[in-house]
């Protein structure tokens, strides 16, 4: 296959032979093809992956770092290669940096307890953004319920932009952790995360980036972001669930504790006590989610040698772009986040007077469209926005500029069911 | 006409009756559709009977969280806190008079959920998605 690269020029993204590559877009629902705006919640699903995960469980399955059969040593070759896969991805110095988890979420959770619990204490500050995801509060909320730690929350403009002043006058008090989203969940904001973390560590503090929405749009470069931590999730990367990567600097992981205890994370166990296995090991206690770590790493492969991270983002901003365009035509829609520009990526979360965001992507759905409605797991967020819930139109490598066409249709007809 | 959306739906959800807050209230609860976000807020003055004598509602929903709360407000004066919370969940789906899917009914289940919350002074806990689930037997004193 010919390969897309930064240099294509623009429109000539192949869409096509893309979309072939997912059988799920064959799907009809209500009588038409499924118009898949729901990416951000889980992506579809490749090919390559598929095909990657069904090859292993027919083939090669067993227990990886077991036995020294043939099939433990391939099952083990493949998991390890597909680490090699994923830090090279994100652009990891070491891919014992690379530790796999069930998500983004256990990712952020394992920080907080074998981080956190080891260097926040009581009195310790905790810097959090409004715009964070659930998965990036909760588990702050919970280390400081522990600890005796205080959380300050650094704001956003109406914009949905994070108030780099406001930030700056927080790290000024001398927090351990500032946690941010590299691109927001819901209002598609793109933080500067190079410039965060150099404010962080200026003050004193480590970085932890939740880069579930990020990392399916942008290419990475860890160590150029700056950030001590960045959490991933393969399902939103066109991989299958129950599999995520949390990467981390190797000293910090080489001087964590453990997370979970267990099989595959120790050195030795005796009578007395247990001395835990090297980094990543040491992380990944229990027998892992093999298939599924093939399987992320066959998506990203995918991604990285058939479209490149530079093309993917490309079209991200195009399909934004497009989407942000076309509602500002439909009367009573409003659209929360950024306005258009370069830094401005999917999603689009919006809302439009009249009818709840439940009840638009209801109507939606019969047109065979899939949209979230909710608060998106952001109530803090909301609560900023001074509402309950949004609609939120989310991209894919799949997406068309004919599928936004049909979702502006779509919500043409929520306003006639409505009566408005 | 459209099955869900039907005129009387729609007509609740864009003029609900009982909105407001009961000045004086005996009984208030206040819940969150956990799905969506929703808010709705009940309040309930009884009369010296023991019955409910007023009752109103307000908060952000959907066409569906918001006319099932406003249809169902409309038929509790009277009611005992017993009788409250023996309510069923097709109680609330028969006042809709439309089919409600499984997605949708937490949606249409928020009002009654957060009514006999009132009545019981705590959460009344039943699992209302789908099928399973009986409120009238999960929320007694």
């Amino acid at each position: 296959m010919e390969q897309a690269t930064a240099n294509s020029p623009a429109g000539a993204f192949p869409i096509e032979r893309v979309r072939e590559q997912f059988p799920l877009l064959a799907r009809e629902i209500g009588g038409a093809p499924v118009a898949y705006l729901d990416s951000g919640a889980s992506s579809q699903r490749v090919l390559a992956s598929i095909e990657a995960v069904d090859d292993y469980e027919r083939r090669h399955h067993s227990n990886v770092h077991r036995g020294s059969h043939t099939l433990s040593a391939e099952a083990t070759e493949a998991y390890e290669g597909a680490r090699n896969i994923v830090a090279g991805h994100i652009g990891a110095a070491d891919r014992r940096e690379v530790l796999f988890v069930r998500n983004a979420t256990e990712a952020l959770n394992l920080v907080a307890r074998a981080w956190g619990d080891a260097n926040v204490g009581a009195g310790d500050r905790i810097v959090l953004t409004e715009m964070e995801h659930h998965s990036n509060i909760v588990p702050w909320q919970q280390l400081a319920e522990r600890v005796g730690a205080e959380i300050d929350w650094a704001p956003i403009d109406d914009d949905g932009v994070l108030d780099l002043d406001a930030l700056r006058a927080l790290l000024e008090r001398g927090p351990k952790l500032l946690a941010v989203a590299h691109v927001s969940n819901v209002l598609g904001t793109e933080n500067p995360l190079a410039e965060i973390s150099a404010m962080a560590h200026d003050a004193g503090a480590i970085v932890v980036a939740d880069g579930a929405q990020a990392a399916p749009k942008t290419a990475l470069d860890v160590a150029a972001l700056g950030v001590d931590f960045y959490a991933i999730t393969g399902h939103k990367l066109y991989g299958p669930t129950g599999i995520g990567t949390l990467w981390g600097k190797l000293d910090l992981l080489r001087a964590m504790p453990p997370f979970l205890g267990g099989g595959s994370m120790i050195r030795k166990v005796t009578r007395e006590g247990t001395t835990y296995a090297d980094v990543p090991a040491r992380f990944e206690a229990g027998t892992p989610a093999i298939a599924q770590a093939i399987g992320m790493g066959a998506a990203f492969e995918w991604l990285d040698t058939e479209l490149g991270m530079e093309a993917v983002r490309d079209h991200e901003r195009a399909m934004a772009d497009y989407t942000l365009e076309k509602l500002a035509d439909v009367p009573g829609l409003k659209v929360f986040g950024p306005p258009r520009g370069p830094e401005r990526l999917g999603p689009v979360s919006f809302e439009i007077d009249g009818i709840h965001a439940h009840d638009v992507s209801e109507i939606l759905d019969r047109h065979g469209i899939a949209v979230r409605a909710g608060h998106h797991c952001a109530q803090v967020l909301m609560d900023r926005l001074g509402i309950t819930a949004t609609a939120r139109a989310s991209f894919g490598v799949y997406t068309t500029t004919e599928e936004i066409d049909r979702l502006v249709d779509g919500l043409e007809d929520a306003r006639r069911v409505f009566g408005l | 006409m459209d099955e869900l959306y039907r005129d009387q739906i729609l007509e609740h959800y864009k003029r609900p009756h009982n909105f407001g807050v009961v000045e004086g209230a005996d009984l208030e609860y206040e819940d969150t559709n956990p799905f969506c976000g929703d808010e709705q807020h009940v309040t309930i003055k009884l009369g010296p009977d023991d019955r409910v004598s007023e009752i109103a509602f307000e908060g952000k929903g959907c066409a569906i969280s918001t006319a099932a709360t406003s249809l169902l407000t409309d038929e509790l004066v009277g009611m005992s806190r017993e009788e409250l919370l023996r309510l069923p969940k097709d109680y609330v789906l028969e006042l809709l008079g439309i089919d409600i899917s499984a997605t949708r009914m937490k949606c249409a289940m928020l009002g009654l959920k957060i009514v006999k919350s009132a009545a019981l002074g705590r959460p009344a806990e039943w699992e209302d998605e789908g099928e399973t689930g009986s409120p009238a037997e999960a929320a007694t004193f």
